[in-house]
């Protein structure tokens, strides 16, 4: 019985600030430590061995180690413990390293709150109870949510290991933003001869459920075992009919009449389209926010569509369909949006013709582009271009601090791309920084200079019109000189933001997003793929802005986690629940509404709270919100909390 | 108590996340701060019951110290929320009972923040410090 | 063999409960035939030398309601504690130091000076203020002094069991009065009454709750049938214990919390704090100021006057502070 408390030297780590012996002498007179000691490396094999061997001794009811942080050596105690057969969780550490020896300097001052760090370790160990690991099924198969080169290489990889997989994405085709590309830095692949084999294989592979044109609806239930509802929005075209042939297109009223957003807006489309030709699934689509038929219901006599049809498979009698799996696993690969530039009022992106974005100008050198891979803006070869990098990135004024990653590189491709179209092309870059950090980018970059693009550091601070050509008009700091130069073409160096829906995406996946929008990884370094919701991994740019090689590598990382979870067929959950007393609870429902899992349910019959154990993640925010005192949180109650009080009070 | 010798002390409830995960950066960091705040690790900063700081004071701290994820970084989504709006109750009612407000702060520290622990550690000892003890903690009545 | 004896003590407190006693109606002749009430100073002409003179632990059982307010009250209830075996503290008063303990958050010179010169009805222009040595006809007579703080009955002697409620609800009385003639009294330090709160018998529909700010019960569009609290309304019924049969929310008017805290509360005011502050939404809270959301919460009225309106004296804090 009693609590077994460990010292650690942590060689001089430790020792060299704080009285490992005075500790001791301390520790040893609390009336519930069975034995004290102290080691040199607590951790070391040796060390554990102590703790094993005392175990055996003395059977205490909870350990105490005193040594660095809890984040770094629980898992490892607990370990100890659990090879000593004694519940992994009567474990508490005090941490007298990170928080103590190596932030004071004063001997006796930091020995004194070592004392007292170890004292409230102790007063909780005394309290702790033997907490029991939740064991779920797994339901086999996972939801990839997105169908860009993320989604896709996840979808692929966990279907190659033999699970079955959703993937839902809601534009027309999978293919996502690399879709949109011509080439890709720094190798100048070209983005469709490597994506749409990609595609093709989703379509084919038979692990694999595509639901193109769909949504996520509703997620409930936890990891292993989610129910998801998918929202499959009508196409008006039978998928099972449709040959693509596109005459349908050609022959619709409204043919070459509506903005393009796969083009982003710089070609027109039909009201029936597809938005590009290598689509996968290749179905025709009708947009219900422009046809005829189903905007006012009526086009002439009647549609063209239909009757340009043989597969006679144009349906507006079709409905939404919503449809529920389960899923063990979740990988979200929302994907990004392009910032847009009208938010800086200084380009006057809207007014003026010849800005374009960055992807706009992507779809001018794709060969499926507006201008089937001509470089000819409104008509004219441009002579010379201008590139603005950092358009809505690192700018704080727009709420954007952070580096989006792709632009210095996308803008030194295009500027390559621009002096092979048009060798005598005056290109100039302006920039503050070049980024190229990726493996063969600073040598891509040094490419691109030398064959002429002008890197000139001073970011652009107003684009006006002038004589029909563009100004853009800054300060060159490094020349220490202002520059106001007339262009054909300014290209802005746009910036990657989150969706404009990817907090209301975060609270139906109950996961959070970081300050900057995007979805937040469970530890920045050591859990990147993972989010704070067990069973839901990250992948591509949802995370955060990357490039192609890393979207794909964090998508296999992500489906490395997924089929981990699936291959296991069970899953162990931590057991710091909160639990209700029924005895106590009154049934006000108050705590109900706190909870971001969604883990309390209200038991109607009986008028009590009850709390999903594998739901729950032991934020303890109910269990300080309930005004009866009916809910506590294991190892983390609110008497064990008031002896650690007490005890670093000295009272 | 001269104001020389008296060292106060703070009771600092931290969340696993940023703020503890913040204070050990300090730590590898070899960021050096003052020792008076006694770190009691919790899960979320929602978890900070304010029944837990009005027990810090009952059992005679000097100060406590709430610390957070930043807005929008909770890893719970919005535990943080939840302190924040309790503890500016709280703040309202220690000064209802006569308790200077600033013997609570409430602080948003994230994982990446170090040098802002201890610059919060350090600014709010002095503060307390130029304070004075508790007035539960000397006992002192206003007759 | 003479009957057990009983006594019953008003001590700080508005009388309520001694009204709350007569309420028992004809069952008050089941504890007359059963016990000898020895002392009820409200009810019969008995003096402090009658409890003087018994023996130690005589009386059966003592029934005290107010709070210590003044040194009178404090030696009589030591007094009473002695010559009782079983002390029970009756009423939110005696129990958690009741509406009197709000008194904890003005010092007692801030008190008698306001209560004897700055009231509007005061009519005090010599500004006389009460003092504990009088003499009048030659006669010196010495006057019992308030305290500086008001407490709890159990603040200043042991008690046994507590009868919670302003003034206690009849069935709460009833059971304990069943529980003491039967010899059915459960653990020491037990108070009379259900375990769970007040929301418990409420029978008001509750659902998921999300507040905006709180409001008034006269404000126009409350709806009967639901709970007031997830309506903004501050009702303290979640935090405080049951047995009432939710009088006040029945009525349509907001529990304030008489009944005190429930078994595993330890705190009413700060856990009605933290519940109702959890609730109150503040908008687009990931970018809200300090300033917005302490706007949010402005609408929560003298917070401690509310939400400690019975406990002030055995709460935490107990008192008010100087904090210079």
């Amino acid at each position: 019985m009693g609590v077994a408390v460990y010292i650690c030297h942590c060689g001089v780590n430790i020792a060299k600030t704080v009285d490992v012996k005075k500790v001791v002498e301390e520790i040893e007179k609390m009336p519930e430590v069975t034995i004290c000691r102290d080691y040199q490396y607590m951790c070391s094999d040796p060390g554990q061995e102590l703790v094993k061997k005392d175990i055996n001794k003395y059977q205490p009811s909870s350990v105490v180690i005193a040594a660095c942080s809890p984040r770094m050596h629980y898992p490892t105690f607990q370990g100890t413990l659990k090879e000593a057969k004694m519940n992994p969780y009567c474990l508490e550490m005090a941490n007298i390293r990170e928080q103590c020896s190596w932030v004071h300097e004063d001997k006796e001052r930091a020995t004194e709150k070592a004392i007292s760090l170890v004292k409230s370790a102790v007063a909780k160990a005394a309290l702790l109870e033997p907490l029991i690991e939740n064991e779920v099924p797994v339901t086999p198969a996972a939801l990839v949510i997105g169908g860009g080169i993320a989604g896709i290489q996840s979808a692929l990889d966990i279907a190659e290991a033999g699970y079955k997989v959703y993937l839902v994405e809601r534009e027309p085709s999978i293919g996502g933003h690399m879709a949109q590309f011509d080439k890709t830095f720094p190798t100048l692949d070209c983005a469709a001869c490597i994506l749409t084999p990609k595609m093709v294989d989703v379509a084919r592979h038979p692990n694999i459920e595509l639901r193109a044109y769909s949504e996520v609806e509703d997620i409930s239930g936890y990891i292993g075992n989610f129910k998801v509802k998918i929202r499959k929005k009508p196409r008006y075209v039978s998928e099972e009919h449709c040959v693509a042939c596109g005459d349908c297109a050609t022959e619709c009223r409204l043919a070459d009449r509506i903005p393009n957003e796969f083009d982003h807006n710089l070609s027109k489309r039909s009201a029936i389209y597809v938005p590009f030709p290598q689509a996968v699934p290749l179905k025709y689509t009708i947009d219900p926010d422009r046809c005829l038929m189903i905007t006012r219901g009526k086009c002439g006599k009647s549609p063209k569509c239909v009757d340009a049809c043989s597969a006679n498979a144009i349906d507006f009698e079709q409905k939404e369909e919503v449809e529920e799996v389960e899923v063990g696993t979740i990988v979200v690969a929302t994907g990004y949006s392009e910032f847009d530039p009208a938010q800086k009022p200084e380009l006057h992106f809207n007014d003026l013709g010849n800005v374009l974005t960055g992807l706009q100008f992507e779809r001018i050198f794709a060969p499926n582009g507006p201008t089937s891979g001509e470089l000819v803006i409104n008509g004219k070869v441009p002579k010379k271009i201008a590139f603005a990098s950092c358009t809505g990135s690192r700018d704080k004024r727009v709420g954007n601090p952070y580096c989006s990653r792709v632009c210095c590189m996308y803008i030194a491709k295009q500027a390559h791309l621009v002096k092979e179209h048009i060798p005598d092309a005056d290109v100039s870059v302006y920039y503050c920084d070049v980024r190229a950090f990726g493996k063969g980018y600073e040598e891509f970059y040094e490419r691109v200079q030398k064959e002429g693009v002008h890197y000139r550091r001073g970011l652009i601070s107003e684009v006006y019109e002038e004589d029909g050509r563009v100004h853009v008009r800054g300060e060159d700091s490094l020349m220490a000189e202002p520059f106001d130069e007339g262009v054909d073409l300014l290209v802005l160096g746009t910036g990657i933001i989150p969706n404009a829906d990817s907090n209301e995406m975060g609270q139906l996946l109950h996961i959070s997003n970081s300050s900057d929008g995007f979805y937040l990884e469970a530890h920045p370094k050591l859990r990147p793929v993972d989010t704070v919701t067990d069973g839901i991994f990250l992948a591509g740019c949802a995370q955060g802005p990357k490039d192609i090689p890393d979207t794909v590598a964090q998508a296999g990382a992500a489906a490395a986690h997924v089929i981990d979870v699936l291959s296991k067929g069970k899953i162990t959950i931590e057991p710091y629940n909160a639990v209700v007393d029924t005895d106590l609870c009154g049934g006000c429902r108050i705590c109900e509404s706190l909870c971001p899992f969604d883990a309390h349910h209200f038991n109607e019959e009986k008028g009590v709270m009850e709390i999903n154990d594998t739901l729950c993640k032991g934020c303890g925010v109910c269990g300080a919100a309930c005004p009866a005192g009916a809910i506590s949180l294991n190892h983390f109650r609110d008497t064990q909390i008031f002896a650690q009080i007490g005890a670093v009070l000295n009272d | 108590m001269t104001e020389e010798s008296f060292e106060p002390k703070i009771v600092g409830f931290l969340c696993n996340w940023c703020s503890y995960a913040g204070a050990d950066l300090a730590g590898t960091s070899r960021t050096k701060y003052k020792p008076n705040v006694r770190v009691i690790r919790v899960m979320c900063s929602g978890r900070v019951d304010p029944l837990f700081v009005l027990k810090a004071f009952e059992k005679g701290a000097d100060g406590v110290l709430i610390a957070g994820c930043h807005p929008g970084d909770c890893h719970y989504m919005s535990g943080n929320y939840k302190t924040r709006r309790r503890m500016e109750l709280m703040r309202r009612m220690l000064e209802q009972f006569g308790i200077n407000p600033e013997r609570l702060r409430l602080e948003w520290v994230s994982a990446a923040e170090g040098a802002r622990f201890a610059h919060v550690v350090n600014d709010m000892t002095e503060k307390i410090r130029e304070l004075g003890p508790s007035p539960i903690n000397g006992g002192a009545t206003d007759e | 063999m003479s009957k057990p004896k009983i006594a019953f003590y008003w001590a700080g407190s508005c009388g309520g409960c001694e009204v709350a006693v007569v309420d028992l109606g004809e069952k008050i002749y089941d504890v007359v035939d059963a016990f000898d009430i020895v002392f009820w100073p409200v009810a019969i002409d008995t003096k402090y030398d009658d409890i003087r003179n018994l023996e130690d632990g005589e009386i059966e059982v003592c029934f005290f309601n107010g709070c210590i307010r003044n040194e009178e009250n404090e030696e009589i209830a030591r007094l009473l504690r002695q010559k009782s075996k079983v002390m029970i503290a009756f009423g939110s008063c005696s129990h958690l130091g009741g509406i009197p303990g709000l008194g904890n958050l003005s010092s007692r010179d801030e008190t008698l000076d306001y209560v004897y010169r700055k009231t509007p009805v005061s009519g005090n222009e010599g500004g006389t203020m009460p003092c504990t040595t009088c003499v009048k006809d030659g006669n010196t007579i010495d006057l019992p002094a308030l305290r500086t703080e008001v407490s709890a009955l159990n603040d200043v002697v042991d008690v046994d069991y507590y009868i919670p409620g302003c003034p206690p609800p009849l069935p709460v009385i009833e059971g304990a009065v069943a529980a003491l003639m039967n010899g059915e009294l459960p653990r020491k330090g037990a108070v009379l009454s259900t375990e769970k709160t007040v929301c418990d018998e409420c029978d008001k529909e509750k659902r998921k709750k999300m507040v905006g700010k709180a409001r008034r019960i006269y404000d126009d569009d409350v709806d009967p049938s639901r709970c007031l609290l997830e309506q903004g309304i501050p009702c303290m019924g979640p935090a405080t214990r049951g047995g009432c049969e939710a009088a006040c929310p029945s009525a349509n008017m907001p529990c304030t919390g008489c009944m005190g805290p429930p078994p595993a509360s330890q705190e009413q005011g700060s856990r009605m704090v933290t519940a109702i502050t959890s609730l109150i939404g503040v908008e687009n809270e990931r970018e809200a100021t300090a300033e917005e959301v302490a706007e949010a919460l402005a609408s929560l009225r003298d917070p401690v006057g509310f939400f400690y309106m019975y406990s002030l004296p055995t709460s935490f804090l107990k008192r008010r502070y100087n904090d210079e």
